[in-house]
């Protein structure tokens, strides 16, 4: 700022570049080797780019003989080896580092932009002619567009991702049985339809109390019409306190004043990663991962993410060393590691996470005093024989510093109402509920919602029956889905939960390699006319995996789904 | 490569170093002040060098050499050169140590991982400290687990992000004591008719009653017949997932709600419509779109200090507060820009946008069309975008004429891309618990960014799908703006005139939920801390919550912004009777 105001200045401050003129007279005028050694490479640049500057200036301060060898003589004798290490060091350090301070400077506005003009001054600002007006400009094209922000510039873009990219697709061109056979399957989204007969009945039944309260009155309007916490109304908590204990806690009890609500799981770890970690730090995550993490985490937060790499041998589980060594290296490239976000069951494997490996995690973040992020959005969609434990069941049980543990849940999977946008950050953490409790502002729910489920969510029989009725048709379909793929040699990897299996088509790929993977997803988009999430979207590292949602399907899509990539398959194979 | 990286990391500090290093070193034009200034600078190397040196080298030889060339700065010999850049450097290295170090308070108790090896390169050294013999990663052991560690006090508390700590600190101004005290004791007519009033929140409880009606009869089949839509075409139901930035069908409502509320022949593009859960988000959307961390947005004053929060919180974008008096009923000036404007460029702080809100909220004026024109202009000249708040356009109820944004780009087709609008039911609608905002844009860009943010704050289905019938109702909407408006004119004339029988004068009004209030006859002291004491009076005793202007950076002080859209008629009177006794307390002190 200070600079900026010398800059404007009317009165010439010859010597802020004085010394930047010395060098380069020195420099043309000398042209010996000795000086060429000393200004040498990238050395140079600096000198003639900060150059420019001074010359916008209006006077131009004539370099004198006199301080051209003041500064020749010192620097001479840094080349003949006598001016010892420090100033060797020092020189060329500073000068980097008023190159640093330049490009810094010059970063930030862009370079269409005009620089602050100097040539405006005005020591009384107030008394600046206003001279642009309607009158004397053209409307049009005076000026060049306006400009928006660098994380706007990057979000506008069209979508590079496979993932964003397939689900652009199936919207333009979707399958239905009857009115469309020939569109596009959906595999790619993560959505379960297949208990929506349930909910709408009891929508249909229950809708008139739940929102305007069975009574009616002058209450029941400021109830859903009003401002609300926004963090979500008392009640809703409590309702979903008690529905996670019976969803994903078994016997745990939750407690409701550690419960931030959001309207959907995306916010709710967008604005946990806003309170756990700034702009420049990162995450780890096992991978394969969900490839929407990739924008919502980082688009505004910053956070990077540090994928750590699952294999197949291990059915895809991190493993504690592959953590510790994602971590290391993280450090040496000076990322600030701040947390671990892992998903439970697994999105895109489906699988589940051993008690054994939750108790590890927690001795890591404890050792590298990071926290844990627990995504258990898919705690209650299991189907399969093997249990699921609730990082909270782990807490539960153990005298452990829970101050590092956060949890989110939504009712977007569990519950197949991803168009409620309810989601909810579980924290034991005080601070970040504080915190967490006012970024709700921005993506809190509303009323209406909010009274459904309040209703929805105490109904425990039909919670119960839901479930139960849930998990059968989530079974037998995944049952089907995957012995309709076996039958094409297409293995799924071992799957117990979520909505989705992950299927190793690496034998249909015609290079194993990433491109390989990417040619064969193209045909299953465009000829199959299929879409599935390749594996190279959710950043694992084996090529020819693929993720097949199969929650939306019903069982006569099947056989159309399988016979589709038995065409692509038959093609794959044959040249191979 | 690693030094670059390095300083871009430390520059906040060794910015503010080299910030002065160049004050020092700007005026020194002619020798005798270069001799000043030498002098000046020298005691800051001689001190480093003393502790430095001996680090980097050994033996009294090379001591004498740096000592030597520095005794030349002092006694002005050395040149400018050597007398910046040695300080300079010495500083550098200082803060590349001092980072090093202040980098790593997590974790102190494990020696291993505390002090990362000097040498970005040399992967293998680091493990071999503590692991023994052990170099490979993939063999390294697991020390920690459950039973080796007690698990209490081990590591410390788990740090969180710095912006926690800002936002946890940003709820102490008097606007959200304010709203906090009056939740703990509301007051009710018959069940506690000692508590606290509410004059803070804008909120408008004037035409529940036709809400409330409508919602009887509709809410109904709006909601169930959207969850059988489902099952019969693959569109869209309540419960399945829906475009995150609106469903098209109320894109459309709302387009048309809004050119019914705004009484003119605008038309609203539906595809230029982004839906968010509420106002709040819209801005905070807005602001992540259209500045970087770090940039600015001027904004008029006094403005509503839930504004603060919105653009800054996250975004990390900074508000300009550009002064409006009441010697010019607080509208803004575009000398006044201009000059925050300058100031800010000053200070090396890029504008990027102007956010005004219209009807003003608080002192509820109008802009009229040349303000808009010149605002246009203005934003033109300096390339800079304009955010147009218009939450309570649907809100007027004066005898001016309500101008939107639209309505002028509509006439003039300027380059519309600089032009933001954002709208919201909360106000127009009194439907603040819906969380339903607007962002209309005509720049592209903007559309295409705030459509993928709108992932983190959409609108829940249901929510959407009750209000799509709701806006579609025309005659509904119709009726509910008309009584809304009378009703916001009786009020206002009411408590403006109460107010008025007391002595204080409220700014004219035409539109929006505020009285604001000229009480500086009150005020015991003229500033700041006299306006503070009246409104913790206020609060206190005559257990009414208002804001204060200081809350809406209102520069003059006296100012208080009175909600009265939650009061029924019958309330009012009990309102002057409480301020009525405070006012003369105030008087008997003067």
């Amino acid at each position: 700022m200070l600079i900026s105001q010398q800059l404007t200045d009317p009165t010439p401050n010859k010597p802020t570049f004085i010394y930047l003129l010395t060098v380069s007279s020195s420099r043309s005028r000398t042209d010996g080797p000795n000086e060429a050694s000393v200004f040498g490479g990238s050395f140079c640049k600096p000198m003639t780019q900060t150059q420019t500057r001074p010359t916008t200036e209006p006077e131009r301060p004539k370099p004198t003989a006199a301080t051209a060898m003041r500064l020749i003589v010192p620097l001479q004798g840094v080349v003949q080896g006598r001016g010892g290490l420090i100033l060797g060091s020092l020189i060329p350090c500073a000068l980097f580092y008023f190159l640093q301070f330049y490009l810094k400077r010059h970063r930030s506005p862009n370079p269409s932009s005009d620089p602050p003009s100097p040539s405006t001054p005005s020591s009384n600002l107030a008394d600046l002619p206003r001279t642009s007006s309607r009158s004397n400009l053209s409307s049009r094209g005076s000026f060049g567009p306006v400009r928006v922000s660098s994380r706007a510039g990057s979000l506008a873009k069209a979508d590079d991702s496979t993932y964003y990219i397939g689900l652009n697709k199936v919207k333009e061109d979707p399958y239905h049985r009857t009115n469309n056979p020939n569109g596009i399957i959906q595999l790619g989204l993560s959505e379960n339809t297949l208990c929506l007969d349930l909910i709408e009945k009891w929508v249909s039944e229950n809708l008139t109390d739940s929102i305007m309260g069975s009574d009616g009155g002058d209450l029941s309007i400021s109830g859903i019409a009003a401002y609300k916490p926004f963090d979500g109304m008392t009640e809703m908590k409590v309702a979903m306190a008690s529905f996670m204990s019976r969803v994903i806690g078994k016997a745990v009890s939750f407690d409701p004043s550690q419960i931030v609500l959001t309207a959907g799981a995306t916010p709710a770890i967008e604005i946990l990663s806003f309170c756990l970690a700034d702009h420049g730090n990162a995450f780890l995550v096992p991978t394969p991962y969900y490839p929407g993490f990739d924008r919502d985490i980082r688009s505004r937060t910053g956070v990077e993410l540090i994928p750590v790499h699952c294999r197949s041998t291990d059915n895809f589980v991190f493993s504690i060393t592959a953590l510790d060594q994602a971590f290391n290296q993280a450090r040496k490239r000076g990322l600030k590691v701040r947390a671990i976000l892992i998903c439970n069951p697994a999105n895109p494997v489906g699988n589940i996470l051993p008690r054994e490996t939750l108790y590890d995690v927690l001795d890591f973040a404890r050792e590298k005093n990071i926290h844990i992020i627990c995504d258990e959005i898919y705690g209650g969609s299991v189907f399969g024989s093997e249990e699921f434990v609730s990082m909270a069941e782990i807490l539960d049980s153990e005298e452990v510093d829970k101050d590092r543990v956060h949890i989110i849940y939504g009712l977007s999977k569990d519950l197949s109402l991803p168009g409620f946008r309810a989601g909810v950050i579980y924290s034991y953490n005080n601070s970040v509920l504080a915190a967490a409790k006012k970024l709700t502002r921005f993506s809190s729910m509303s009323t209406l919602t909010q009274r459904l489920l309040i209703s929805m969510l105490s109904d425990t029989r039909f919670t119960q029956e839901y479930f139960e009725i849930n998990k059968r048709r989530v079974k037998e379909i995944y049952d089907s889905f995957v012995a309709g793929l076996e039958q094409l040699g297409i293995r799924c990897s071992e799957s117990n939960a979520g909505l989705y299996c992950w299927a190793d088509m690496s034998a249909l790929i015609p290079t194993y390699s990433e491109k390989g993977e990417l040619e064969l997803w193209d045909k299953l988009l465009n000829i199959a006319k299929i879409n599935v999430t390749p594996g190279s979207a959710c950043h694992c590292i084996e090529p020819g995996w693929f993720r097949c949602c199969f929650a939306t399907l019903s069982q006569e899509d099947i056989p159309v789904v399988i016979e589709r990539i038995q065409k692509v398959a038959e093609t794959c194979k044959s040249p191979s | 490569m690693k030094t670059l990286e390095n300083a871009t990391h430390a520059t906040p500090f060794v910015f503010s170093f080299s910030r002065d290093l160049f004050s020092f070193s700007f005026p020194a034009s002619h020798d005798s002040t270069a001799l000043r200034i030498m002098t000046r600078t020298l005691p800051r190397p001689d001190k480093l060098s003393n502790s430095t040196s001996p680090t980097s080298s050994s033996g009294g030889g090379t001591a004498m050499r740096v000592i030597v060339p520095l005794q030349g700065v002092v006694q002005g010999r050395g040149g400018l050169f050597l007398g910046s850049v040695i300080p300079c450097a010495l500083f550098y290295f200082l803060q590349l140590y001092l980072r090093r170090f202040r980098n790593d308070p997590g974790d102190p108790k494990d020696p291993n991982s505390s002090s990362p090896p000097p040498r970005t390169g040399s992967p293998n050294t680091s493990p071999s400290n503590s692991a023994g013999k052990l170099t490979e990663l993939s063999g390294f052991p697991r020390s920690l687990s459950r039973s080796l560690l007690s698990p209490r006090n081990t590591g410390g508390p788990v740090s969180v992000s710095s912006r926690v700590s800002s936002i946890l600190k940003s709820g102490e101004s008097p606007f959200y004591l304010g709203l906090k005290r009056v939740e703990d004791d509301p007051y009710h007519e018959v069940g506690n008719s000692g508590g606290i009033i509410q004059l803070g929140l804008a909120e408008n409880k004037l035409s529940l009653d036709l809400l409330e009606d409508w919602l009887d009869q509709n809410a109904r089949e709006a909601l169930v017949g959207g969850v059988a839509n489902c099952e019969e075409s693959n569109s869209s139901g309540i419960a399945s997932y829906q475009a995150f930035d609106g469903l098209m069908e109320l894109k459309v409502a709302v387009a048309g709600f809004m050119s019914q509320v705004m009484e003119k022949e605008i038309s609203f593009n539906p595809s230029q419509v982004v839906l968010t859960a509420g106002a709040t988000p819209a801005i905070e959307i807005l602001s992540f779109c259209l500045a970087d961390s770090g940039n600015a947005f001027l904004v008029p004053t006094p403005y509503h200090p839930g504004l603060d929060r919105d653009v800054k919180w996250r975004t990390g974008v900074e508000i300009i507060p550009v002064p409006c008096r009441s010697a010019d009923n607080f509208s803004v000036s575009i000398t006044a820009l201009d000059r925050a404007f300058n100031q800010a460029r000053k200070r090396g702080i890029r504008v990027r946008g102007i956010i005004i809100s219209n009807p003003t909220s608080p002192v509820g004026n109008l802009f009229n069309r040349d303000t808009l024109y010149s605002l246009l202009d203005f934003a033109r000249e300096k390339k800079i975008h304009v955010v147009s708040n218009e939450l309570l356009a649907g809100s007027t109820y004066g005898s001016e004429e309500f101008v939107s944004m639209a309505d002028i780009i509509d006439v003039e087709d300027l380059d519309r891309d600089r032009v933001h609008m954002v709208y919201a039911l909360s106000k127009d609608l009194s439907l603040p618990g819906f969380r339903m905002g607007v962002i209309h844009s005509y720049n592209e860009n903007v559309l295409a960014a705030t459509k993928k943010m709108a992932r983190f704050s959409s609108v829940s289905a249901p929510t959407q799908h009750l209000l799509v019938s709701m806006l579609s109702d025309a005659k509904f909407v119709e009726k509910f703006v008309k009584i809304n408006r009378d009703r916001l004119g009786r009020m206002y004339v009411e408590f403006a005139g109460g107010l008025k029988k007391l002595g204080i004068e409220c700014t004219k009004s035409n539109g929006g939920f505020y009285c604001w209030a000229d009480m500086s006859g009150l005020i015991s002291s003229y500033s700041e801390k006299g306006e503070f004491e009246l409104w913790d009076k206020l609060l206190n005793v005559a257990k009414l919550n208002v804001i204060p202007g200081s809350c809406c950076h209102c520069i003059e002080p006296g100012w208080f912004c009175f909600c009265f859209t939650l009061l029924t008629e019958k309330d009012i009177p009990v309102v002057m009777e409480r301020i009525r006794r405070i006012s003369e307390t105030c008087k008997f002190h003067s």
